[in-house]
C-alpha cells in the first residue's frame, strides 16, 4: 500500500516557540486519519503545514508519492484541498455560492463548469436553489456544505478537515459528518482531520493520533481507543473527559 | 389591491428573495437593499439630486445658458446687478454669470471625475499590493505614501503646477497625484484586516496566484469604503481646484472655472458682490450635495453594517 | 417546592426586525429552587435569551413580558432599573461564554473583583483584597497573589473563565447564570472548571441555570433538564431520567451525538417536525 501522505520529522517554529516538534505519521491511501489535542497541541498547524499556509523548519512531507518543497504548485491544489473549521469565516462575503464554486474551475481551467457545479450541489445534498444565494443567506450547516462542494469541485484524492463541525450545533453535526463519509465512500478519498472532541475522530476515523504541546502522544487505531487500549495517561483523560461530567463525592 | 400594487410588490419580493434563481437576481437584489438603505437617508437623496442636477447641468449647458461664456457685451454689459436678462449679473468683461456658471460645471464634472479616475485606482492598487504582499514591498510603498502625505495638500499640488506649467489639465493632475495617498492607507488597512480570513486562505489553497487573490478576491472588498471616502473627498478636490483656480494655476481665462472666476471677482467684492458670490454659492452647493452623498453611500455600502 | 428561588411563567422575549416582530422566547415557564437547572437547545433556540431575560440584559430594543418572573419573591419586571442593577451582580449573577469579552482587559483581574465587591458592599480596601484573595483561591487558583495583579490577556483561557467565576462568587449570589461557561475551554480544563462550579453551588447553597448546547455535558452535571426549541420548552425532565425522554426532540439530539463504542454509521439526524414549533 502506498502512502497517500507521510511526514517524517516535521518541525514548524512561529518566532522560536515550537508549534511542531518532530512529528511524524503516515496515511495510506483511502485511509482516514484523525489528529486529536486541544488547543495548542499543533493539530491544525500540522495541516496548514501541508497545504503550504505554514512554512516548515525541517521534516519532509511527500504527498502521493511527491515530496513536497517550499511552495507548492497548481497541481498541489488539484490532489489536496481542505475545509476550515468556522464556515462563517471561510465563505467570502461577497460571493455567490456560484462564484465560490466557479473560482477554482476558473484557476485550473476546467472547461465543464457548469456540470461540475451541478454535481458538487448535488453532492453535499444542496441542489440549484442554493446556487445564487449570498453566504449571508445560508446556515452554518449550509455553509460548511457549501465549504465541501468547493473542497470537491476538483475532484481531489486527499481532503484535510479543520474541525468541520465544531461550530455547527449537534444535529446539524451529524448530518455533516454523514455526508463526509458518504463522498469518502464514493470518492475513494484519503482525510485527514483535526478535531479536539475523541468521539467525532473515533467516528470518523480508522486510525488516530493523539497530540500535545506539538508532540505526538501515541498513535492508537479507533478500535484500539474504543477498548480503552490505551497506554498514555493523557489519553486516558481525554477519554474521561469526553465521556461527561462525574461528580466525585 | 389594484393589480399594479401586486405587481410591485412581486417585483420587491423578488429583489428581496432569500434564494435568487439567477446571478442577476442576485446581484439586483443585493444592489436593492443598498438602495433601501442609501434612499432611507433623507439627506443623501438630497445629495443625490444635487449631483445629479449637476450633470444634467453639464449636459445641457448649451440649451440652458442664454449667452456665451466666454463673450461678453463690454461696451453695454459691464458689472451689471442681477436682473431678468441676466439673473446672476455680469461680470468685468460683461459676460453673464448664470452661463458662465453653467459652463463652469463642465470643468467642475471634469475635474472630479479625472481626478477620481486617476487617484483612486493608484490608492487603491497600492494599498492592497502594500498590504497583501506584506514585508518589503509594503515597506517601500508605504514610505512613498508617507512622503506624499507629509506635504500639506495644497502646498504640494501648486509644487506640481508650478513644475508642470498651469492649466487645468495640469491641476487635474496635480490633484490627482496629491490626494491617492489616503485612498492607499485605507486600502491597505481593509486588506490587511481581510488577508489572513478563511476565505482568502481558502482561494489561496485553490491555488490561485497573488495577483488573482488581489485583484479578484480582496480589491472588491476594498472598494466600497474607498468610493465613500473618495466621495467624501470630492468637496475637498474641488475646492483645491477652485484654489488653484483662484491663485492663477488652474484654469486659465478665458474658461468659466468656478474657482477662476471667484478671483476675478475678488476685486469688485465689495461693491459688485455678485460676480464672486454666485460661484462661491455654486462651489458651496455642489460640495455639500457631494459630502451629503458620501455620508448616506456610508450608510447603504459599509462592509462592517453586516450584510442585510 | 418550598424554597422557590425563581419562578418563570409564560416569559416572552420579542425582537423588532425589519421584516416585522421576532419571538426569540415565547412563553418559557419553569421554576428553580436551590438546585442545578440546565437549559438545553441549539442555536436559536432562545436559550441565551431566556438567561439575559432573568438577568436583565435583554437588548434595549427588545420587549421583555411575562405573567410572572419573580425571583425571591420579588417581581423583577415591575421593580425600577435601580433596584435591578442592586440585584445584578449581588443577589443574581452571570458567567458568559469568553472570559476574553466579560472581564475588562485594561484592569488587573484582582482590582475587577474588588470593585465588583466593593460596588455592593461597603468593605475597606483591605478587606476586599483579602476576600478577592480567597475567592481565587476557592476557584483553584493556585498563586491567587500572582494572579490578582495580572491582566486578563496574561492568563490562559481556563484561568481566566475561574477568575471569571471569583468574580461574580464574591458578592455571594443566591442565583447564578451560566452561558455557556466552558465552551470556549479544552475538555480537560472544562471539566476542571465544572469540578469547581459544582462545588460552589453545593457548598453555599445556590441556584444554578446552567445554559449550554451539550445536552449531555448538562446532563451530568445538573439535577433537571429544560429542553428547548424554536423559543418554546419542549420537554423539561430529571437529568437521571434522561434516557426515557418522551419528546422526539430531545431524543433526537441525544442521540444524534457521536458517542465512543457506539458505532453508528451514518449517525442518525434530527428529523425537524414543524409542529415542534408551534
Amino acid at each position: 500500500m502506498t502512502a497517500a501522505i507521510a511526514i517524517e520529522g516535521l518541525e514548524v517554529v512561529f518566532d522560536r516557540f515550537r508549534a511542531l516538534k518532530g512529528v511524524s505519521l503516515e496515511v495510506g491511501e483511502g485511509q482516514s486519519y484523525g489528529l486529536v489535542g486541544e488547543s495548542g497541541s499543533g493539530k491544525s498547524t500540522l495541516l496548514r503545514a501541508i497545504t503550504g499556509l505554514v512554512p516548515i523548519d525541517s521534516g519532509t512531507i511527500t504527498v502521493n508519492g511527491k515530496r513536497l518543497g517550499k511552495t507548492r504548485d497548481k497541481a498541489f491544489y488539484r490532489d489536496v484541498q481542505m475545509v476550515f473549521q468556522d464556515p462563517y469565516g471561510s465563505l467570502h462575503p461577497r460571493q455567490t455560492v456560484d462564484r465560490l464554486l466557479q473560482e477554482p474551475l476558473a484557476i485550473h481551467g476546467i472547461a465543464d463548469g457548469e456540470k461540475r457545479i451541478e454535481r458538487a450541489l448535488d453532492e453535499v445534498g444542496l441542489g440549484n436553489g442554493f446556487r445564487f444565494r449570498y453566504a449571508h443567506q445560508l446556515s452554518g450547516g449550509q455553509r460548511q456544505r457549501v465549504a465541501i462542494a468547493r473542497a470537491l469541485i476538483l475532484e481531489p484524492s486527499i481532503l484535510l478537515l479543520d474541525e468541520p463541525t465544531s461550530a455547527l450545533d449537534a444535529s446539524v453535526q451529524a448530518e455533516v459528518l454523514n455526508l463526509l463519509e458518504e463522498v469518502r465512500r464514493r470518492r475513494k478519498l484519503t482525510f485527514l482531520m483535526v478535531s479536539h472532541d475523541l468521539a467525532i475522530i473515533t467516528h470518523m476515523c480508522e486510525r488516530l493520533m493523539v497530540m500535545q504541546n506539538g508532540e505526538a502522544v501515541e498513535t492508537l487505531t479507533a478500535s484500539q481507543l474504543i477498548g480503552h487500549r490505551v497506554s498514555e495517561d493523557y489519553t486516558r483523560n481525554l477519554l474521561r473527559a469526553s465521556e461527561g461530567f462525574v461528580r466525585t463525592a | 389591491m389594484t393589480a399594479s400594487d401586486a405587481g410591485h410588490l412581486s417585483r420587491r419580493e423578488w429583489l428581496l428573495s432569500d434564494r435568487p434563481a439567477s446571478r442577476v437576481q442576485a446581484r439586483l437584489g443585493r444592489a436593492y437593499v443598498a438602495w433601501r438603505r442609501f434612499s432611507a437617508n433623507r439627506l443623501a437623496l438630497v445629495g443625490l439630486l444635487i449631483i445629479l442636477a449637476l450633470v444634467v447641468v453639464a449636459a445641457l449647458a448649451d440649451v440652458l445658458a442664454p449667452y456665451s461664456p466666454t463673450v461678453g457685451d463690454l461696451k453695454n454689459a459691464r458689472l451689471l446687478a442681477p436682473s431678468a436678462a441676466h439673473w446672476f449679473g455680469t461680470d468685468d468683461l460683461g459676460r453673464d454669470i448664470y452661463s458662465r456658471i453653467v459652463y463652469g460645471s463642465r470643468w467642475t464634472l471634469y475635474v472630479v471625475i479625472l481626478v477620481a479616475v486617476i487617484a483612486a485606482p493608484i490608492g487603491l492598487l497600492v494599498g492592497t499590493v502594500a498590504g497583501y504582499a506584506g514585508g518589503w514591498t509594503d515597506t517601500i510603498l508605504m514610505r512613498i505614501t508617507d512622503i506624499f502625505l507629509a506635504f500639506p495638500k495644497l502646498v504640494l499640488a501648486l509644487a506640481f503646477v508650478a513644475a508642470l506649467g498651469p492649466g487645468i489639465e495640469n491641476a487635474v493632475l496635480a490633484i490627482a497625484i496629491t490626494s491617492w495617498p489616503p485612498y492607499a492607507r485605507i486600502a491597505r488597512a481593509e486588506t490587511l484586516t481581510v488577508r489572513n480570513s478563511d476565505y482568502i486562505k481558502a482561494v489561496q489553497l485553490m491555488g490561485a496566484s497573488p495577483f488573482r487573490i488581489v485583484l479578484r478576491h480582496i480589491m472588491p472588498l476594498c472598494i466600497s469604503s474607498l468610493i465613500i471616502r473618495v466621495t467624501l473627498d470630492m468637496a475637498g478636490i474641488i475646492l483645491t481646484a477652485a484654489g488653484l483656480g483662484f491663485l492663477g494655476l488652474g484654469a486659465q481665462p478665458p474658461l468659466p472655472e468656478w474657482g477662476a472666476m471667484i478671483a476675478s471677482g475678488r476685486r469688485f467684492i465689495l461693491d459688485q458682490w455678485w460676480v464672486a458670490a454666485a460661484p462661491g454659492a455654486a462651489i458651496l452647493i455642489v460640495s455639500l450635495g457631494f459630502n451629503l452623498l458620501g455620508d448616506g453611500l456610508r450608510d447603504a455600502l459599509d462592509p462592517r453594517s453586516g450584510d442585510q | 417546592m418550598s424554597d422557590t428561588l425563581l419562578e418563570v411563567d409564560d416569559l416572552r422575549v420579542t425582537f423588532p426586525t425589519r421584516t416585522g416582530l421576532v419571538q426569540a422566547v415565547r412563553g418559557v415557564s419553569f421554576s428553580l429552587g436551590r438546585e442545578r437547572l440546565g437549559i438545553v437547545g441549539e442555536s436559536g433556540s432562545g436559550k441565551s435569551q431566556t438567561g439575559r431575560a432573568i438577568m436583565g440584559l435583554t437588548p434595549p430594543q427588545a420587549e421583555v413580558s411575562a405573567r410572572k418572573l419573580a425571583f425571591d419573591g420579588m417581581d423583577l419586571l415591575s421593580i425600577s432599573p435601580r433596584e435591578r442593577r442592586a440585584l445584578r451582580g449581588n443577589r443574581i449573577a452571570m458567567i458568559l461564554q469568553d472570559p476574553k469579552y466579560s472581564l475588562d482587559p485594561v484592569m488587573t483581574i484582582g482590582r475587577q473583583i474588588v470593585e465588583t465587591l466593593r460596588t455592593h458592599e461597603k468593605v475597606s480596601k483591605a478587606e476586599a483584597r483579602e476576600r478577592a484573595l480567597a475567592m481565587l483561591q476557592a476557584v483553584q487558583i493556585r498563586d491567587p497573589a500572582r494572579v490578582f495583579d495580572l491582566y486578563p490577556h496574561e492568563v490562559s483561557g481556563g484561568m481566566g473563565q475561574r477568575a471569571m467565576i471569583a468574580m461574580m462568587l464574591i458578592t455571594g449570589p443566591e442565583l447564578m447564570i451560566a452561558d455557556e461557561p466552558t465552551s470556549a475551554l479544552d475538555v480537560t480544563v472544562q471539566l476542571d472548571v465544572l469540578k469547581i462550579l459544582d462545588k460552589l453551588v453545593a457548598e453555599r447553597g445556590m441556584g444554578l441555570i446552567f445554559i449550554s448546547h451539550d445536552l449531555r455535558l448538562v446532563s451530568s452535571f445538573c439535577d433537571r433538564v429544560v429542553v428547548m426549541y424554536a423559543g418554546k420548552v419542549v420537554e423539561q425532565i430529571k437529568a437521571s431520567d434522561l434516557r426515557d425522554a418522551q419528546h422526539p426532540y430531545t431524543r433526537g439530539l441525544l442521540n444524534c451525538m457521536p458517542r465512543i463504542g457506539f458505532e453508528r454509521h451514518p449517525l442518525p439526524v434530527l428529523d425537524r417536525k414543524p409542529e415542534w414549533a408551534a
